[in-house]
């Protein structure tokens, strides 16, 4: 269901190493334009080190990241941002003591188009509509609920106008209808022709939304295809539930 | 050069940089455990030398009078503690130093109202040893025997009995510590009381050897942070070992450049040991 | 420019500007000598607000800026018989060099480190300027008096000092009123909340920071230069009194920092209460610990200080009591 060809983010070879552990191991995968792109695998598996090398926070300890054509390997965050990159965090970070107007303003001022104040402000207002948080536009973030509280770190993101944007696992913490609510709100953004790089543990939620979908496991790839094959592969039902054979019994029930 | 000179001088400053270390400990203790920079400090080491007066006043012999000052630092500690930390232990750096600087203000304030700032000293004649040509005060002497005892006693306490543990263990992480049953008030409180009474021993120390007044804390508070940061915050042996080092500093480098440069040489070092090295010389705990 | 069309800057501006007439009205001497004070305080805190109001970076040890603008203008005043707005002019200018050569190291410093660093710059200058012999060492510089003859005399130097103070302060509070609501200050206070998150949405904090902290480096000098214009003698210890930076600190909580009308509340409330405690008999000795107390209770209880409390319990002034 990718609406275009050319390959927008690639990571090569990438290795992260903190002391003596290995978070990230040989991690190869590249984005096509368009495409809702999943990254699963177990707690601990290195997905938000994975993010944090594509963003920036950190340098990889070997290997390279490619956007859109630039080598952006040793890029700071805020260059990565100019570029038109954008990316929410697993445990939100609103910015507590400005209102949500101020918090998506601030998206809108310093993403990739750097817009004056004026602009940004006007921007801002049409995100937040976007996302549904208007009711609350002058509300002090540090008020929010949990679910106020992520859409307004999408909106935030959002109002950078990126190119590809990073989701670190949007779904926790929400009840099925705000899982509901929010799965729309991706699906509007990517029908707005922004690419989406997403973590997510809800495994229905990144099966039915994802075009493909890539598997770590211990900071190393496993799988990577369709939600179909990737959900058939023996080592991705091994990594989630163990021994596969066990796993087939289960849902045989004749364990 | 005087050799002599010099020997006597690095002895001096070893002696002396015994008991900095001794006061900046407790500046140092109270960051490790609680992560929060006590701008009290300084009172609290003037608290020590007029307790000290007061009890030489009243016949007492200051070094007994040592005792007493454990006590008095305890519960002094305790209560500063209670009353302007635990509240907004959890709160950003900001407010944890205003909240310790407005004690400064109450201490200091109170401490000029009962004493005056006129300058004290107490009458102390002890004997002085002669070593060839070098002579030691014997109150320089005393001082440092006390520091060192002060200081076994505290790793001794910290290390080898349960309380001591408690507090090594909130140190290194709170919530983990309250989560095996340690009650982390009563250890903040304590650990904020150690804090103070070796803040106080120290200036009763202080008191033996120089004269002093309300006033010298301010200067012996910011060297307190010197001694700190070089020894790592939070690090206690590299706050007795910061100490050292600056006492040696101060006195050897009177020998090679004149006295009144000798504090911008530290605060430069100081500086410079933020900015390169902020674990200190002998790393943060 | 949208900012300028708010008619909450012109009311404070024109409160301040209309209070610092007063004594050019009345003729009263003593007056003009109080409001010159609280002016330079209000300087203080406003510039101490514009560096930890709106990124959060305690500069305990500001005052720095105070000595060092002042050194350099009088200097310049004296050995070189400049104009005295020019001579402040270069002080603030020199001030602020120095504060962004040293604010680019510095400012990587976070919370409790940064602000010891600002003790231990403020102590290094002081220490260092007592020793400097060609600024006079440890006795400092002083006027000639035939130095005020270009200016017509003691007296009228001091009233044209007065006047350049107020424009000093009318210029701190309009800037801090612009670098709120510009783009700028909206990074700085994301800043202030979550550094880390302020980078990922494209903000770079260290460009940021060191620019902040050069601006409020340069109000703080120019006051120092009029000041000791004024006073005719410079020494070290007056010029770098650590204890000034930390009560223009008291100050700005006790306004409410992060505001524009907070350091100047703050500054008048200060001022009065310490000043009133002082010339009372029964209380003087009492002040620092009244003030003590009174530093303690906001900072457990309204943190927000005065204006901040304000703004939180009457959300529809928030838009314009800034």
């Amino acid at each position: 269901m990718s609406t275009g060809n050319s390959v927008i983010l690639t990571t090569e070879n990438v290795s992260k190493r903190f002391g003596g552990l290995l978070a990230l191991d040989q991690v190869t995968l590249s984005v096509k334009e368009g495409e809702i792109f999943g990254i699963i695998g177990p707690n601990g598996a290195g997905k938000t080190t994975l993010f944090n090398v594509i963003n920036g926070v950190y340098p990889p300890t070997e290997g390279r990241v490619k956007f859109r054509g630039e080598d952006v390997t040793h890029l700071q965050p805020f260059d990565m941002s100019k570029r038109g990159l954008a990316r929410t965090f697993q445990v939100v970070r609103p910015l507590m003591e400005l209102t949500v107007r101020e918090n998506v303003t601030v998206g809108a001022c310093f993403g990739r188009e750097h817009l004056p104040l004026e602009k940004a402000e006007k921007v801002a207002d049409e995100v937040i509509d976007f996302v549904g948080l208007t009711a609350r536009t002058e509300m002090l973030a540090s008020k929010l609920n949990i679910a106020q509280k992520k859409r307004l770190e999408m909106a935030r993101a959002l109002a950078a106008r990126p190119i590809l944007l990073l989701l670190d696992e949007v779904l926790a913490g929400l009840n099925p209808q705000e899982v509901a609510d929010m799965l729309t709100v991706v699906r509007k953004i990517r029908d707005q022709g922004i690419t989406i790089l997403m973590i997510e543990h809800l495994m229905h939620a990144v099966m039915n939304l994802s075009d493909r979908v890539f598997v770590l496991d211990y900071g190393a790839q496993i799988a990577e295809g369709t939600p179909q094959e990737v959900s058939n592969h023996p080592k991705v039902i091994e990594a989630y539930l163990g021994d596969p054979k066990v796993a087939q019994r289960f849902l045989e029930g004749t364990a | 050069m005087n050799i002599e000179a010099l020997i006597a001088s690095s002895i001096d400053g070893l002696m002396l940089g015994f008991v900095f270390g001794l006061m900046a400990m407790g500046l140092t203790l109270i960051f490790g455990v609680m992560k929060v920079i006590n701008l009290g400090h300084g009172p609290f080491i003037v608290m020590g030398m007029f307790a000290i007066l007061v009890m030489s006043q009243l016949g007492i012999n200051p070094y007994l009078g040592l005792a007493i000052i454990v006590l008095l630092g305890l519960l002094t500690g305790i209560v500063v503690y209670f009353v302007a930390v635990h509240r907004v232990i959890n709160a950003p750096e900001l407010t944890t130093l205003l909240a310790t600087f407005s004690v400064n203000m109450i201490l200091i304030g109170a401490l000029t109202i009962i004493f005056s700032t006129s300058p004290r000293g107490l009458d102390l004649e002890l004997p002085s040893f002669r070593a060839g040509t070098i002579t030691v005060l014997g109150t320089r002497l005393v001082a440092v025997l006390v520091a060192i005892a002060v200081t076994i006693a505290l790793y001794t306490f910290l290390y080898r009995t349960r309380t001591g543990k408690s507090i090594r263990a909130v140190a290194n992480n709170r919530g983990a510590a309250e989560l095996m049953g340690i009650n982390s008030t009563w250890i903040l409180a304590l650990s904020f009381g150690i804090g103070t009474l070796l803040a106080m021993i120290s200036g009763g120390l202080l008191a033996t050897l120089f004269s002093f007044t309300v006033l010298s804390g301010g200067g012996l508070e910011v060297k307190s942070f010197v001694i700190v940061v070089l020894g790592g915050l939070g690090n206690p042996t590299g706050a007795l070992f910061g100490g050292i080092i600056i006492g040696l500093l101060e006195s050897i480098t009177t020998i090679f450049i004149p006295v009144s440069w000798v504090p911008v040489f530290e605060f430069v070092v100081f500086v410079l040991i933020l900015l390169f090295r902020p674990t200190g010389l002998f790393g943060a705990r | 420019m949208k900012t300028l069309s708010s008619p909450f800057i012109w009311i404070i501006l024109v409160v301040v500007g209309g209070a610092s007439l007063l004594p050019v009205l009345t003729n009263s001497v003593s007056l003009r000598e109080d409001m010159f004070l609280m002016l330079m305080l209000v300087i203080l805190a406003s510039s101490i607000n514009i560096i930890m109001g709106y990124t959060g970076y305690v500069s305990f040890g500001h005052i720095v800026f105070f000595g060092l603008g002042g050194y350099l203008a009088f200097f310049l005043m004296k050995e070189f018989q400049v104009h005295f707005v020019l001579a402040a002019l270069v002080g603030g200018v020199g001030a602020s060099l120095i504060a962004f050569l040293m604010g680019i190291p510095v400012l990587r410093l976070r919370g409790a480190y940064f602000a010891l660093a600002t003790i231990g710059i403020n102590e290094a200058f002081r220490a260092f300027f007592t020793n400097f012999d060609l600024f006079g060492g440890s006795v400092g510089m002083f006027f000639n008096f035939a130095v005020y003859d270009a200016y017509g005399g003691a007296k009228s130097a001091g009233q044209f000092a007065y006047y350049a103070m107020v424009v000093l302060a009318l210029a701190t509070i309009a800037t801090s009123f612009i670098i709120k609501k510009s783009k700028f200050g909206l990074g700085l206070m994301a800043i202030r909340e979550d550094q880390d998150a302020s980078m990922v949405l494209g903000i770079n904090p260290v460009r940021l920071k060191v620019l902040t902290y050069t601006i409020s480096a340069f109000f703080p000098a120019v006051a120092g230069a009029l000041f000791f214009f004024k006073n005719g003698l410079i020494e070290p210890a007056p010029a770098f009194e650590l204890h000034r930076s930390i009560e223009a600190l008291v100050m700005v909580m006790l306004g409410g920092f992060g505001t524009v009308t907070g350091p100047i509340v703050g500054a008048v409330v200060y001022e009065r209460l310490r000043g009133f405690l002082i010339t009372n008999p029964t209380l003087s000795s009492a002040h620092l610990v009244i003030a003590g107390v009174m530093l303690l209770l906001i900072v457990l209880f309204v943190t927000a200080g005065v204006i901040g409390w304000v703004r939180q319990r009457v959300p529809a002034l928030r838009r314009y009591l800034e």
